[in-house]
């Protein structure tokens, strides 16, 4: 029944906020339906730690298809976590940027709808339910990633949507082969995930490889894996930032979800090769992004790329064994998410303060306010992953398992590809924060308006806590989740 | 029912898709905007039609629904969601400027049909008999063929259509071997394709407020130096 609710909150909020009435009513919505969509996943995730996943019992026909386990409640909870931030960030960002009130309200209507999309992917156990809610999630994006409506702006919104709605057709024809491969098996089972292991064993390999490829391909180029990646930066950079914090920081995990499901499907098949094609296609995108890393010019771009980077380790990481990488990878996961979320709230505190996106034009960001430049400084190296950050222990877990796993030669290539993303990153966040003005370019001048709305401050404390306690300590609730999920990708 | 009336269902099957594989082409070259986007409502109809012949076939009443969803979806709701959100002018442009000249597109066309029917055939070989036809390859062809004209194409309509034909041909081919697909999930499909041309007619008539062009295809300003395309720019 909670899931019901968690659905409808977003689509009532998206309502409410289209009623012109005070200055701060849309925003005010948004923050409290977003936290009550938080409570309530945190009460799921809670309970299906205790090991009660939810099943629900009604028979109604869209009701069937609505399942949660320990992978579903993870990523549920993440996007609750990163919606909640993005919606306290915005009320200060977006107030900042002086738009016409029908402007602001469309905003947050086109917020929530994107936010409920989101949440769907995980709750629904329908294959092509799931596909659906993933075009979704591109469609009421795309109007957000063109929000500012400059040519830059539209433009990516435009590739966005072009290259987005391309993989999907190819995914959408993959999720039908899937389905064809069910009835091949001749198993009578309901299409969904379990539905789907259940039958795996007899199914016809050509068609379950078809239909697995087909996703891998069609979803990840959502997902921004290398080469179907061109769009991403653009389009996470574009966007304002507390919906690059969404984009960038939970939507890729969340379609990478979804191509997570079909492992245990491929797992139960004999001579699948799903973990060879997912090592291969990660590392590249690890490789191709680390050293695009080293040579951006925008910082939001920056950000973007590294979630490219991201995205390709965890693909790597379920690539290298699943069975003991796992946990690893859906750590990974969480730490990825609570840390680009912070970096996208800390880039965007970053524009406020110098209105411009150009590397080479900020200098010397932590006088100018503090800050910003702290906060940037402090998510450039967590998401480089520098040793007391989240990001460091769950990259420090997936090697150590590739090592035990005797992947020598793959494990040493992530090795060497995170490094030298993390000396990309520095590189230009130590110049931005700390770096002397240069003499030949011109350095952005200080726009006058340091102060950060509070909202701006309290959504990066709230955003900073995760990732600094999840670098040590892990909760036991959040612990036993991580191992369900990593269990799920092996069943 | 009677083997000649099968036979019969069965050509006339072979004929819609037949159809749909030339408008598909016509996608690829035509130059007419509206031209383009007349082929795509025949295309639609003949996936209906197909649907409806195969759901008399297999006596099935989610092919029923799935005719019925296309025959009303994109024939004509497309086209009136076109006109309440794009800018008229759209219509009556003609595209010069392809990436490719015309006869090399439709020759790779031809090559990217032939791949499809090589494609098709260890997914035909593991299906029952009696899902095998001409759906599946050409299928797949719509899809690459779609895909394709993504990438020649520059002006907005063109390519909004070819995400659509990309969607129909991933349809021709599902018909044909996932049958019972719930109707709830064909309508839910539908209804995507919808909010796919509204949202992308709001975004072709936001680029024609702001940037000033439909040709939405030439739009590069985002490169990764920063160098590049003032660069380009000032070769044009």
């Amino acid at each position: 029944m909670n899931i019901i609710i968690i659905l409808l909150l977003p689509l009532i909020a998206t309502v409410l906020v289209c009623i012109p009435f005070q200055k701060y009513w849309a925003s005010g919505v948004t923050v409290v339906s977003s936290v009550a969509v938080l409570i309530l996943s945190a009460r799921i995730a809670l309970q299906v730690a205790a090991g009660n996943p939810v099943i629900t019992t009604l028979d109604a026909s869209i009701f069937k298809w609505i399942s949660v386990d320990g992978l579903s409640a993870l990523i549920l909870l993440l996007i609750a976590f990163v919606a909640t931030t993005a919606a306290i960030y915005s009320v200060g960002y977006m107030a900042h940027q002086n738009l016409r009130p029908w402007k602001l309200r469309l905003y947050y209507a086109n917020y929530n709808l994107f936010v409920f999309s989101m949440l769907a992917i995980p709750v629904l156990a329908e294959p092509t339910l799931v596909w659906i809610v993933v075009e979704l999630t591109t469609l009421c994006s795309a109007l957000l990633v063109s929000f500012e409506n400059t040519r830059e702006a539209l433009e990516a919104a435009w590739k966005y949507v072009v290259l987005s709605l391309m993989g999907a057709g190819m995914a959408l024809f993959g999720f039908l082969v899937l389905f064809a491969a069910m009835q091949a098996s001749g198993s009578d089972g309901a299409y969904t995930w379990n539905g789907l292991i259940a039958a795996a064993p007899s199914m016809p390999p050509v068609l379950l490889q078809t239909a697995f490829l087909l996703i891998l391909i069609g979803l990840g180029t959502k997902v921004g894996l290398v080469p179907m990646h061109t769009w991403l930066p653009d389009a996470h950079s574009q966007a304002p930032s507390p919906v690059c914090a969404l984009l960038s920081g939970i939507e890729t995990s969340a379609i990478l979800y979804v191509i997570l499901r079909l492992f245990p499907v491929m797992h139960a098949s004999p001579n699948s090769h799903a973990e060879k094609w997912a090592l291969v296609l990660g590392l590249i995108s690890v490789g191709t992004a680390a050293f695009l890393l080293l040579q951006v010019r925008d910082y939001k771009r920056m950000f973007a790329f590294s979630t490219v980077e991201h995205m390709g380790i965890i693909l790597a990481a379920v690539g290298l064994g699943a069975s003991v990488t796992g946990y690893g990878a859906m750590q990974q996961i969480v730490t990825h998410c609570v840390t680009k979320s912070f970096c996208f709230f800390a880039a965007g505190a970053t524009l406020m303060t110098v209105s411009t996106r150009e590397i080479a034009a900020v200098r010397g960001l932590i006088r100018q306010s503090p800050i910003a430049g702290a906060a940037l400084a402090f998510g450039g190296l967590a998401i480089a992953g520098a040793p007391p950050m989240a990001v460091f222990l769950s990259e420090f877990s997936i090697l150590k398992a590739g090592l035990i796993q005797k992947e020598y030669v793959a494990t040493g290539l992530l090795a060497v590809f995170i490094v030298i993303a993390f000396f990309g990153i520095m590189l230009h966040i130590n110049r931005m924060v700390f770096g002397a003005p240069e003499q030949n370019h011109p350095v952005a001048e200080n726009v006058g308006n340091v102060h950060l709305p509070f909202s701006c401050r309290l959504a990066l404390i709230l955003a900073a806590v995760p990732v600094l306690v999840l670098g040590f300590y892990i909760p036991q609730p959040l612990n036993e989740l991580l191992t369900q999920a990593a269990a799920t990708l092996t069943k | 029912m009677s083997d000649t009336t099968n036979q019969l269902l069965d050509n006339l099957n072979a004929l819609a898709v037949g159809i749909f594989l030339l408008t598909a082409f016509g996608i690829v070259a035509m130059r007419q905007v509206r031209g383009v986007l007349n082929l795509f409502i025949l295309q639609s109809l003949m996936l209906a039609a197909s649907a409806a012949l195969l759901g008399l076939w297999h006596h099935s009443e989610h092919l029923y629904g799935v005719a019925l969803v296309n025959l009303i979806s994109k024939p004509i709701i497309v086209p009136w969601l076109l006109r309440k959100t794009t800018p008229e002018e759209i219509y009556s442009r003609r595209e010069i400027s392809q990436v490719l000249n015309i006869p090399t597109a439709l020759l790779i066309a031809l090559g990217l049909t032939i791949l499809s029917y090589f494609l098709a055939q260890p997914l035909l070989n593991a299906v029952a008999p009696e899902f095998r036809g001409p759906n599946v390859p050409i299928g797949i062809a719509g899809l690459l063929l779609g895909a394709f004209t993504l990438t020649v194409r520059r002006e907005a309509l063109p390519l909004l259509i070819a995400l659509l034909v990309m969607e129909n041909g991933a349809f021709l081919a599902g018909i044909s071997i996932s049958r019972n697909l719930p109707l709830l999930v064909e309508l839910a499909i539908a209804t995507d394709g919808l909010i796919i041309v509204f949202i992308s007619g709001v975004l072709i008539r936001a680029v024609q407020k702001h940037v000033g062009t439909t040709a939405v295809g030439k739009l590069s300003s985002l490169k990764e130096s920063a160098d590049e395309p003032s660069a380009k720019e000032a070769e044009k």
